[in-house]
């Protein structure tokens, strides 16, 4: 009876942690979007209320889609997004197979050498890379933006997908070269669709740094047919002026791609951090 | 299907050591060869340098007259089935069945005429919609057989496909891949550590031992005739007693061997070339030791312990002559630890042993013996 009452409690515990988790990380987000649907004077007589019919007002958004390119930086980041996402799984994956299922000469080393890149930021060699894009020209590119992103995204990609491929029982591959598959045809129709839930799972936690970044398009591509998103939303934020309203409604739109890209993943999300842990 | 010849077929992986040294071996064709041994001893290598997937460092692996040493396993025109079952988790059985096939191009009546060929054969025919994970042991090792037959290869590769299965479904799955076999006229390998399957499935039984062949031969030359004492003592279940003892008189038609404790044997093996004085090693199976005076050498001995199977009394003795035996004691006779037996066995069922473990020439082997019994 005590022992019920002392796993209840933990077990309240643990939820009430969570909770408290959750509503300190969505606060930001619902205040964001709430205040995003209202007057500017609703939003300074009193930012924590509901839209009522006196304060709603959709001004934010008509201003943000209609009078700024903000539709352009919209597709800017999603361009950037998706592309270095695409590479970054396509390449990690194929490195993480080789690296795996393969013996060569040096293999050992080529796998530290890509986990070190988990250990150091690559924003430390922004001077660098600043240098290169100006020599390569391709400062105010989204391809050099790409690069960047598909060189800091693959590190952690690979380590992730490897170890999962590790748990491929070794027989598999064996049938399938029984079978006269080759080894294309085995990492894209065997391996690829048994590691799916490491793939959802790569790609969410690989998208949203990206998508959130300031850093890079600041440096690299401020030009105003390059902007991104994160980078568009400074443009309402003034030294003596900001015009909250614009600034609030682009970034309730700028959640909305990571929303639906979490809702898409999430189930696959969900048995990807599990798989291991659970048989 | 096929005529497989290994000829000092080698394998070593750091260059020094080999895993398998020198092996020769013909498997003709629509023969059921049994790779058998102890855990290690180089069988399943053996299987993958067939199969393809283990590079052979030396000799030469000839299939239908093809030296196949560096053809990838695809072309050799084998099929393996895994102890796993290694089917391909996200592909329904139909698929599973289908994808080696549409990956060598063929067409798409003539994909789905093999597979309800193989389905009906395995009787599987009412699963080929379900996804791996819905089937039992069993059944997923049928769906991983019936990959193997629609590839219709020259030669089927079986990696212990029994050992995932428990008991009693493993004695069925054991009875359909014999009739596979009669009905496919295949030419199978199969690689066991289980000697019952080895016995029952084989026409030929390959014992393996550190990376040598020990002995290839029918299942009842093996047992009747056992080329040196590791094979004896590995054919047969219990195991073959063994006896160490010295050469009192030999010549082509016998030998007298003084064992160890002073007691002197006459056995029927073909003695010629050795002489008075060597050492030599007596075997005998524990069913060839009868509970009675009959047979021509006798023997008196306590009860120690009794395993009762209900068909049989499994008896270990130890012997007045100080030495311990197991004995395969009729099951319906009641017998107790410590009672005093007294056993006999003919002189023809006896196997001797040189002082380098090879077995000499037993004059009659087979049969005879237990035909004698019974009459």
């Amino acid at each position: 009876m005590t022992k019920n009452i002392g796993k209840l409690s933990a077990t309240a515990f643990t939820q009430l942690i969570l909770a408290l988790f959750t509503l300190v990380s969505v606060f930001p987000i619902v205040l964001i979007i709430i205040n995003a649907f209202k007057s500017r004077d609703g939003i300074f007589d009193n930012p924590l209320a509901f839209p009522t019919p006196e304060t709603f007002s959709l001004v934010g958004f008509t201003k943000v889609l209609d009078k700024s390119p903000f539709l352009h930086f919209f597709g800017n980041s999603l361009t950037v997004t998706l592309v270095s996402l695409v590479l970054i799984l396509l390449f990690a994956a194929m490195a993480a197979w080789a690296l795996s299922e393969y013996k060569f000469k040096g293999s050992r080393w080529l796998a530290i050498y890509l986990a070190f890149g988990i250990m150091v930021p690559i924003r430390l060699g922004t001077v660098s890379i600043l240098e290169l894009a100006v020599k390569l020209e391709l400062v105010n590119t989204l391809t050099i933006l790409i690069l960047v992103y598909v060189a800091q995204g693959l590190p952690l990609a690979i380590m992730i997908l490897s170890e999962f491929m590790q748990q491929i029982p070794k027989e598999l591959k064996e049938a399938a070269r029984c079978d006269g598959v080759g080894e294309f045809k085995i990492f894209f129709q065997i391996i690829l669709p048994l590691i799916r839930p490491a793939v959802a799972t790569v790609a969410v936690f690989t998208m949203v740094p990206i998508w959130n970044d300031l850093w890079f398009p600041l440096i690299l591509a401020p030009g105003e047919e390059t902007q991104t998103v994160t980078l568009g939303v400074q443009q309402f934020i003034g030294q003596y002026v900001t015009d909250w309203n614009a600034v609030l409604a682009s970034l309730s739109l700028a959640v909305l791609p990571v929303l639906v890209m979490y809702v898409f993943a999430s189930r696959q999300l969900i048995r990807g951090i599990t798989a291991g842990a659970v048989k | 299907m096929a005529q497989v010849s290994l000829k000092n077929l080698k394998k070593s992986y750091d260059g020094k050591q080999d895993v398998l040294a020198s092996i020769n071996l013909e498997i003709d064709d629509g023969e059921f060869t049994v790779l058998v041994g102890p855990s290690g001893c180089g069988k399943s290598t053996l299987l993958r340098m067939l199969s393809g997937l283990e590079e052979i460092t030396a000799g030469d692996l000839v299939i239908d007259n093809v030296r196949c040493n560096d053809l990838p396993p695809a072309k050799r025109g084998i099929a393996m089935v895994f102890q796993s079952y290694a089917l391909y988790p996200h592909m329904n059985v139909y698929k599973n069945m289908a994808f080696g096939l549409k990956i060598h191009g063929a067409g798409k009546e003539e994909i789905e005429r093999r597979i309800k060929h193989a389905a009906g054969i395995l009787k599987i025919d009412h699963l080929l919609h379900r996804l791996p994970r819905e089937l039992s042991g069993g059944q997923r090792q049928r769906v991983a057989i019936g990959r193997a037959i629609v590839r219709e290869p020259k030669l089927f590769l079986f990696d212990e496909p029994l050992s995932n299965l428990d008991a009693a479904l493993r004695v069925q799955t054991r009875l359909e891949i014999a009739k596979l076999h009669r009905d496919l006229k295949a030419t199978i390998v199969y690689v066991t550590h289980d000697q019952v399957e080895a016995m029952t499935l084989g026409d030929k039984i390959v014992v393996m031992h550190d990376g040598h062949i020990q002995q290839a031969g029918t299942p009842l030359e093996l047992y009747q005739q056992p080329a040196n004492l590791f094979v004896a003592g590995f054919i047969g279940s219990p195991k073959m007693n063994l006896v160490e003892g010295v050469i009192a008189d030999a010549s082509a038609t016998g030998v007298t061997v003084t064992l160890a404790g002073g007691q002197t044997l006459r056995t029927e093996v073909d003695g010629t070339g050795l002489t008075a004085g060597g050492r030599v090693t007596v075997g005998i199976r524990a069913e060839h030791l009868w509970e009675n005076h009959s047979g021509s050498e006798q023997f008196t001995g306590t009860v120690n312990l009794v395993e009762h199977l209900g068909e049989a009394n499994f008896l270990y003795i130890t012997l007045s002559n100080g030495h311990d035996v197991v004995v395969r004691g009729d099951g319906e006779r009641e017998v107790a630890i410590g009672d005093n037996v007294s056993l006999s066995a003919p002189s023809a069922s006896f196997h001797v042993f040189n002082h380098d473990g090879k077995a000499l020439r037993r004059l009659k082997p087979g049969n005879m013996v237990a035909a004698k019994r019974v009459a």
